[in-house]
């Protein structure tokens, strides 16, 4: 894509940049977005100039005053293949240029940096792993891959950022991803762009692109004190998690260390790799993701966390590297109503009910 | 442009004939309780215009509101009500019903030498089904309007708003069925009802464009009325099928109801695509060139149209590998598209070209449904779709499709058929000027936008950032321009319903079997069913039979 | 101005034309009985195919959620009772089969027996609603309304409904899968639902055709009008059959 000559990129972005009929671009993807709109901006000039001479020179060379009688001509072949032989061949280029980008998108690298978006009416909220919380703005470094989570706590929003070229749709009840490396220090717009209620047009913020040091600075500065692992944790115990999901050899339900990220196969056999979208399926609707080996007791926790919730117990989760750590948990709460029972539950016993929260954390 | 193929009998001695559909019979309920496709049209005619300019009047009002940046003309509850009524009447009920039910219901028996459509108790119930989905959606907007989009976003429709969502979703789903029956009774009417001798390669395009349609009407609105029917559960009873927390997944709402509403935007064009290959052919003198590839490729798009409509949920979290699958398609069903164009475009080579009203309205159809269409080859590589989806390009894309390639087709086809219809030519003058008037307003109107939505502006925002005023105030400029280009022919076209020059038979001096009849014609179309013995736009034939009639009235 | 000479080799005058040349129930916009009959037949096959699609979009529901909620589905559907929805469904197929005998009447000329097998349709279809009314008001009893007082009880505590326990024993649900079995009692309403709308319609026109077959409309050569309703008919069978398993047959031997 910069084989263009980059002055002459530059130039044709600046210029249309500084004209405001352009973005700015403040991605690694946007440049390659813009190369694929620019060949479509092309294509379409060409075509259009191709269909506008077309209808014009006919209309001149052949009005009545000019060419008083018609010659009736049935068609040609050759013409019907060359147009649509042509245009097929651009637009399919087009596809597979659009789906490359599609993909690179949508597909994030594994070391990204992760932030969590939970998008309600008529906020967006940013959560970043260290426990920084933001309303309606994000604080990103440049240079660093940047992964979003996405979920809606109740209709559909879409969290977009022109400068970047991406977005993508919040949605309740499933996770969503996008990813993006910001390129240039800047405030650049975010938008809700799905239309979800009175105020849609108010759900909008800032993008503050930051150089590393900036960003650490506002990280040191504007964390809650605690990380979203931390919060997690808190929930993890305080709704008893852990008297399923511990170290002991006769623990009803799998131990959770290091299960983030690896393979698992399901009570239904199937196998899967554990990622975020999987625990929160897990917590919320635990009898279709039972790990094998294990009875089919846990109960859901569907309206007793919030997705800022789930999204702190996932966090927990996936930073649970070892033994000692669930130990920790473990030791850090002393109400474990079921700690002492040593027999395995019959399957009879209602699952109705979980156990006891001692209280339910909504951070 | 002095030079015209208009060729009108002497104005002196003219009378329109006596004997015709409109005067056949007197008093409303001869209207009312008609079964001639000619009058429903009519009716119909009457009822979309009145819709068209309520629409109209809503894009006005948000057009007003985009002036400044912040929501200070109207609540932003409001303007969100306003564009929800905008975007379901213009779509349901005018945009839809447009060509098929006026000229289609009129022109499609007169083009096979039927007498009338197959069912025409049918049609008329089509009328006042349609007739009743519009009460409903004025009821609605009585009522306080509905605020949820005219693509009713569950859950936003189900669980989140207030409105008038199930009065809205009703008059949709009866105006649904107004569509399906009269799908239904063009295909029939096309499958069992030509004439001897009208092979199906011997029927205009025109028909060809509409039973394209047909089959996307019949296939696709059901699903719409199932999804309508499912969503007004969800919202009164609260079944779950839709919502999360019970199970259900707000993206099955997104499939079912693009199911049908991709279909919908093929409905909605392909009958003016036929309509343009009746103008083009006529005023260059010339059987269009490659009928044959017209004829397939409007049936390309019909089939193709039905299996690209992920192409709206692209960023919606479907996987990787349903993206591809209907990207490619997409671009597949780009493809006949650009064909037609390109065929109509050489039907003028080496015709004799004037550039009578109906023509200019083509030439405005050919550029700017060509921007439209590209733009659409824009949104449909996955890639580029996910910086311009949900923004003001995808506004101006179908803007330009619907309303400078569709809506420019149906006025090219109003005044091409009107005196067919009425019996009167319009005003050529002032209706070349309101064309030109609309082609410049319809451009700074829409063009503007496709700007914006680079810019990265929402679609759906009743206030903006400020920085997007300055193109912001060149489209509400270009939608007043635009404005007075539409009114323009209701006022002439009524005009000439009095004081309009007699048309005679066929005044375009056109083929097709519609224009060997008189103007208007009789209340059956032909005295005697006609034998069609000459392929369609046979100009060839056409000089035969006018010097035939030279010498047998001489 | 008449129409020009290519169409009109000599035109017939319209008054002059004696009304009674064509058959009495040819309308006027058709050339021919055959005609007629053709095009309406092929009317009636397409309007059918409408109604499929209509349906299609419940049936592609229920093929997602029976996917993703095997279980709830399962236990749900042991709370229909076999015994009626099998009756239901020779029911309906022996409506279909009195109906074409009807059909078969009428082109006979049969007029008593036209009357009789259309009767006899109307009687099947009355009784296949009543049974449905039965199934729904027990269905309403036992809290298994969607979105109406809407109970999990019967698949939480499996031993609290003796009746379906004692068949099917089944586990108790946790409470995430239970949650799941108002889908598909809200697909059975819905797509049953819906059918037997369908069904009223169409009584709705066989009590109308009864009355015209009384008086001899459809046994003097113009059957058109029952062939295409007995099309209809058929069609509202062959639904139930397509429901009947997907509803009543999941997995009768856990």
């Amino acid at each position: 894509m910069n084989d263009i000559s980059p002055v002459l990129w530059q130039f044709l972005v600046k210029w249309m940049t500084n004209f405001a009929l352009f973005p700015p671009e403040a991605s690694k993807i946007a440049p390659q977005m813009d190369a694929l709109y620019f060949f479509m901006v092309l294509v379409s000039l060409v075509g259009l100039t191709i269909v506008v001479l077309l209808v014009v020179g006919f209309s001149i060379l052949y009005s009545k005053e000019r060419h008083p009688k018609a010659i009736q001509i049935e068609g040609s072949t050759l013409l019907e293949a060359t147009w649509t032989i042509i245009p097929l061949g651009l637009f399919l280029i087009m596809f597979v240029w659009g789906a490359l980008l599609y993909f690179r998108i949508y597909t994030p690298p594994a070391n990204a940096m992760n932030i969590y978006v939970v998008g309600k009416q008529w906020m967006w909220k940013a959560e970043h792993e260290g426990g920084q919380h933001e309303i309606n703005s994000l604080h990103v470094p440049t240079g660093k891959p940047v992964q979003l989570t996405l979920i809606s706590q109740d209709v559909f929003h879409s969290f977009s950022i022109p400068a970047f070229r991406v977005k993508r749709e919040a949605i309740p009840g499933r996770y969503t991803t996008v990813w993006f490396e910001a390129t240039t220090p800047g405030t650049y717009h975010l938008f809700c762009t799905q239309y979800c209620g009175t105020d849609h047009s108010q759900m909008i913020g800032d993008v503050v692109v930051m150089t590393p040091a900036d960003f650490k600075k506002w990280l040191a500065g504007s964390t809650s004190g605690h990380s979203l692992a931390q919060d997690g944790e808190r929930l993890f115990a305080s709704l008893s998690c852990n008297a399923c999901h511990n170290t002991r050899p006769d623990a009803r339900g799998p131990n959770l260390a290091n299960v983030y990220g690896s393979k698992l196969t399901l009570s239904t056999g199937e196998a899967i790799t554990v990622d975020d979208a999987y625990l929160r399926q897990a917590i919320l609707n635990p009898s279709q993701h039972i790990t094998q080996g294990y009875a089919p007791i846990m109960p859901t926790y569907q309206g007793q966390v919030s997705e800022e919730g789930v999204i702190d117990l996932v966090q927990y989760i996936k930073q649970l590297d070892s033994d000692y750590r669930v130990q920790q948990t473990t030791t850090t709460t002393d109400l474990l109503p079921e700690s002492e029972q040593t027999a395995a539950p019959a399957a009879a016993k209602p699952a109705g009910q979980p156990g006891k929260p001692q209280g339910k954390v909504n951070p | 442009m002095s030079s015209t193929i208009v060729s009108l009998p002497d104005q002196s001695t003219a009378r329109i004939p006596k004997t015709n559909f409109l005067t056949k019979e007197n008093g409303l309920l001869s209207w009312l309780l008609t079964g001639d496709h000619k009058r429903i049209a009519i009716l119909y005619l009457i009822s979309i215009t009145f819709f068209f300019f309520i629409g109209g009047a809503l894009a006005g009002l948000i057009r007003l509101e985009l002036l400044t940046p912040q929501s200070d003309l109207m609540a932003t509850d409001t303007y969100n009500k306003v564009f929800t009524m905008h975007g379901v009447i213009m779509i349901f009920l005018f945009l839809v019903p447009s060509v098929p039910a006026t000229l289609g219901n009129f022109l499609i028996p007169m083009m096979l030498g039927a007498k009338d459509l197959a069912l025409p108790k049918i049609n008329l119930l089509s009328w006042y089904l349609y007739v009743v989905g519009g009460c409903l959606v004025i009821y609605t907007m009585v009522a306080g309007g509905v605020d949820t989009g005219w693509t009713f976003t569950t859950p936003l429709s189900t669980h989140y708003v207030n409105t008038n969502v199930m009065s809205t979703g009703m008059a949709v789903f009866i105006a649904g069925f107004s569509s399906i029956f009269t799908g239904l009774n063009f295909i029939v009417t096309i499958h069992k009802m030509r004439c001897p001798g009208m092979t199906w390669f011997r029927m205009p395009l025109f028909v060809w464009a509409h039973y394209a349609a047909s089959i996307l009407m019949v296939l696709g609105t059901p699903v719409l009325a199932i999804t309508i029917v499912l969503m007004a559960l969800e919202r009164t009873v609260g079944i779950g099928v839709f919502d999360p927390t019970k199970g259900g997944d707000p993206l099955l709402f997104q499939h079912l109801f693009w199911f049908y509403s991709h279909p919908a935007v093929y409905i909605m064009i392909l009958p003016g695509m036929g309509v343009i290959s009746e103008t083009i052919s006529t005023f260059s003198r010339k059987r269009v060139f490659g009928y044959t590839a017209v004829a397939f490729s409007s049936v390309a798009i019909a089939i193709f149209g039905f299996f690209v409509w992920a192409h709206h949920m692209f960023i919606m979290g479907i996987s990787n590998y349903a993206v591809l699958v209907f990207s490619l398609l997409t671009m597949l069903v780009a493809v006949p598209s650009a064909i037609k164009i390109f065929n109509w475009a050489f039907t003028l080579y080496k015709g004799s070209i004037t550039f009578e009203t109906p023509m200019l309205y083509s030439f405005g159809f050919m550029g700017l449904f060509t921007i439209g269409g590209m733009t659409g080859v824009f949104l449909g590589a996955s890639g580029t779709d996910i910086h311009l989806t949900e923004t003001y390009f995808i506004v101006a894309h179908f803007h330009f499709v619907m309303v400078g390639g569709m809506l420019m087709a149906f006025l090219a086809g109003i005044h091409f058929w009107w005196p067919k219809m009425t019996g009167r030519m319009y005003p050529e003058k002032i209706s070349q000027m309101a064309a030109v008037i609309t082609f410049v307003g319809f451009n700074l109107t829409f063009f503007p936008q496709f700007i914006l939505g680079t810019l990265g502006m929402p679609r759906r925002y009743a206030a903006y950032p400020p920085e997007f005023q300055v193109l912001n105030v060149f489209s509400t400029a270009g939608a007043t321009i635009l404005g007075v280009g539409y009114l323009m022919p209701v006022l002439y076209l009524t005009w000439s319903l009095k004081y309009g020059a007699i048309a005679g038979n066929n005044p375009w001096q056109a083929t097709g079997l519609e224009w060997q009849t008189q103007s208007p014609p009789l209340t059956e179309n032909f005295t005697r069913i006609p034998i069609m013995d000459h392929e369609a736009y046979d100009y060839e034939w056409l000089e035969q039979q006018q010097a035939k009639e030279v010498a047998s009235v001489g | 101005m008449s129409d020009s000479s290519a169409i009109a080799q000599g035109a017939v005058a319209e008054a002059g034309t004696p009304h009674g040349e064509h058959p009495p129930y040819q309308r006027h916009h058709f050339e021919s009985m055959d005609q007629q009959a053709d095009a309406t037949n092929f009317a009636m096959w397409l309007f059918l195919v409408t109604e499929v699609m209509f349906f299609g979009g419940m049936f592609t529901a229920y093929l997602i959620y029976r996917n993703w909620y095997y279980p709830a589905f399962v236990s749900a559907s042991h709370q229909l009772s076999i015994v009626w929805g099998t009756t239901n469904t020779a029911v309906l197929i022996t409506s279909s089969f009195t109906m074409a005998m009807g059909v078969w009447c009428a082109e006979t000329r049969r007029k008593s027996g036209l009357v009789l097998s259309l009767v006899l349709t109307l009687l099947l279809g009355l009784v296949f609603l009543g049974i449905k009314s039965i199934e729904y008001h027990e269905k309403w009893e036992k809290h298994h309304v969607p979105g109406l007082h809407y109970s999990m009880e019967a698949f939480l505590n499996p031993a609290s409904d003796p009746a379906v326990f004692k068949e099917y024993h089944d586990k108790p649900m946790a409470l995430d899968m239970a949650r799941h079995t108002e889908l598909y009692f809200f697909l059975y309403f819905a797509m049953t639902g819906m059918h037997a709308l369908h069904m009223i319609v169409g009584m709705a026109i066989l009590i109308y055709i009864i009355f015209r077959a009384r008086a001899g409309a459809y046994t003097s050569g113009h059957v058109t009008f029952v062939e295409n309703f007995g099309l209809y008919w058929h069609f509202v069978d062959i639904i139930w059959i397509f429901l009947y398993p997907l509803l009543y047959l999941i997995s009768r031997h856990q």
